[in-house]
């Protein structure tokens, strides 16, 4: 199934796929910006994607959830699987889509409701009803997203009140209470400071115990903490893809090696 | 030359030109200054001339009559001086226009600023906003002319039902002046008004916002709904008040479409005159000045005002009270 990428790496042979992206093509308008990508996001594993700016791969993360349908003109050609599906056909519904992939962005966008009503949104645009259920989720996504001790005693009190690094942990929080089975994270601690950050980073080590995860980020250095595996992007293509240790430490690829060396990006 | 010489012709170069700068510089100020001081004294002028000519007013009558007594007929024998029917036709006009206006410029404007594309909005919100440009006279003029004749087209079928169910709340047929006609005509005047300014403070909430709602999974409805909206509220309930204030003042539509006998009723049905159409009846009549009939019209103006004063006072703290900071 993984022929291209699996074959020529044999550690990454006995993967468990989440995701597969299977020669991938991504047009804004008449901009090529992905070409043929191929990338596997193996299951309950963290996955980096590294490059320099404008290499493509926040472009490639927000295929994930069809973020892009949300704007005319952009075209995808290929395929992602999840599980085993194609989500890039056209009867699918980004909805459902999105439903199941959540997303944290860059910068905290928590939304002007209570900090409960945050994280029950993506229930309630589910249609769910059941005061207990989502009572339960709520609780359950504060614990796993580490904020529910700092806020059970305020959930009714606006999320805008909150730190910047609390309002990331409720958009975390938010994105796990529909209890998604893959996380796109958007450069997630850009614009958070060093401790924030370390909080983020300890909270994504714990949840690859339940999800899958797939992070953008500019630090190398948080690529290397993090991730099990990374992939190096560059100009729209993906340049090296393997287990974080080796990726690093022995690079197939000398723009790979000027990269992660610091180089240059 | 001598060393203090030079010395002197450098001071000479670098104070020549201060007096006559500074002359002008504190001409343009003073310019500047009487500019925006034109609208500011204008509004006090006002002010005062409508305190001064109502405490004539209030001096023969007494305030707690102007505000209680159900009774305005000035210009007849007794004279009646409360103010209360005028209010009621003032009220009831905006209510109407309010009930159209606040739906029809909520909905156009989630509409231009979530659903319609680019290229359509810049299509549509010129000729949404020329409404705005067209004379109140022409309005009241539609108002009477095709509403008022459409609505009571519409009336005659249910009627006969509804006045023998209810017959003191329904007429057996819509007078020619009413005031659903011109609350409808003015709902329609103010929904440009409306739909533009929350249209602007819709388009104001980041795109991040949206996105994150998007990515959970919502529709563009949902996003619009429980997204956008009340991120954009402070400015949307500035929309309202701003639509309100200019229900309560607006004359024409309701001089010319409403009728002009006073008529202490909340019944959009029933002909009424509002405080600002009689203002217009006496000031255009030959009432001579600084008669009591006369001293009227700057009683109910001072009322207008304070009314319009309030709205922009509860506007002020509504959207200070929903102001949210991204």
């Amino acid at each position: 199934m993984v022929e291209k990428v699996s074959t020529s790496l044999s550690s990454l042979s006995m993967l468990q796929p989440k995701a597969e992206v299977r020669n991938l093509n991504f047009y804004y308008g008449a901009t090529q910006a992905l070409k043929q990508i191929n990338l596997v996001v193996p299951e309950k594993r963290v996955t980096a994607l590294i490059g320099p700016s404008g290499c493509g791969k926040t472009t490639l993360l927000r295929c994930f959830n069809r973020m892009h349908d949300l704007y005319p003109g952009n075209r995808y050609e290929g395929e992602i699987l999840l599980d085993r599906i194609n989500i890039l056909e056209r009867r699918v519904d980004p909805i459902a889509v999105r439903m199941r992939v959540s997303m944290v962005f860059q910068r905290p966008n928590p939304f002007p409701k209570s900090i409960y009503e945050n994280v029950a949104y993506g229930l309630r645009v589910q249609g769910l009803l059941k005061r207990d259920f989502i009572d339960h989720q709520v609780e359950q996504s504060l614990r796993s997203a580490a904020l529910w001790d700092e806020v059970k005693d305020r959930l009714k009190d606006s999320a805008l009140n909150l730190s910047g690094g609390q309002q990331q942990r409720l958009c975390i929080a938010r994105a796990l209470a529909t209890e998604p089975e893959l996380i796109l994270f958007d450069e997630p601690t850009s614009a958070l400071d060093p401790i924030a950050t370390s909080s983020i980073e300890d909270l994504m080590s714990q949840l690859k115990q339940q999800v899958t995860i797939l992070i953008v980020t500019h630090s190398m250095q948080q690529a290397a903490r993090l991730s099990d595996y990374t992939a190096f992007m560059y100009l729209g293509e993906m340049l090296e893809f393997n287990q974080t240790t080796t990726l690093f430490n022995q690079p197939l690829h000398q723009q790979t090696e000027d990269y992660v060396r610091g180089r240059f990006g | 030359m001598t060393n203090s010489s030079v010395q002197s012709s450098k001071l000479t170069r670098l104070t020549t030109h201060k007096a006559s700068r500074d002359l002008r510089e504190l001409a343009i100020h003073i310019v500047l200054f009487l500019a925006g001081f034109s609208c500011v004294a204008t509004t006090i002028a006002i002010m005062y001339i409508l305190i001064l000519e109502s405490t004539y007013f209030f001096q023969h009558i007494s305030i707690v009559e102007f505000l209680t007594s159900s009774d305005w007929s000035p210009l007849f024998d007794p004279p009646g001086y409360g103010i209360l029917p005028l209010v009621a036709g003032t009220v009831t006009t905006t209510l109407v226009a309010l009930f159209v206006a606040v739906p029809l410029g909520t909905i156009a404007a989630i509409y231009l600023s979530e659903f319609a594309s680019a290229k359509l909005r810049e299509i549509v919100k010129p000729i949404l906003e020329l409404l705005a440009g067209i004379p109140t006279v022409v309005y009241g003029y539609f108002a009477l002319l095709f509403v008022t004749p459409l609505l009571q087209w519409l009336y005659s079928f249910p009627a006969p039902l509804l006045s023998t169910w209810l017959p003191n709340l329904f007429p057996l047929e819509l007078a020619g002046f009413n005031m659903l006609g011109p609350g409808i005509v003015m709902g329609l005047m103010i929904t440009p008004l409306i739909s533009s300014i929350s249209e602007d403070a819709m388009r104001a909430v980041p795109v991040s916002l949206r996105e994150g709602s998007f990515a959970m999974g919502a529709t563009r409805l949902q996003t619009a709904i429980k997204v956008v909206f009340p991120a954009a509220f402070s400015g949307i309930s500035a929309a309202y008040i701003l639509g309100i204030s200019r229900a309560v003042g607006e004359t024409m539509i309701v001089a010319v479409a409403a009728g002009l006998q006073p008529n202490l009723t909340f019944n959009p049905l029933d002909s009424a005159a509002t405080i600002t159409a009689y203002i217009v009846q006496v000031s255009l009549g030959d009432l001579p000045h600084g008669t009591i009939e006369y001293q009227t019209i700057f009683a109910a103006g001072l009322t207008l005002v304070l009314f319009t004063l309030l709205c922009n006072i509860i506007g002020y703290f509504l959207s200070r009270r929903f102001r949210e900071i991204y």
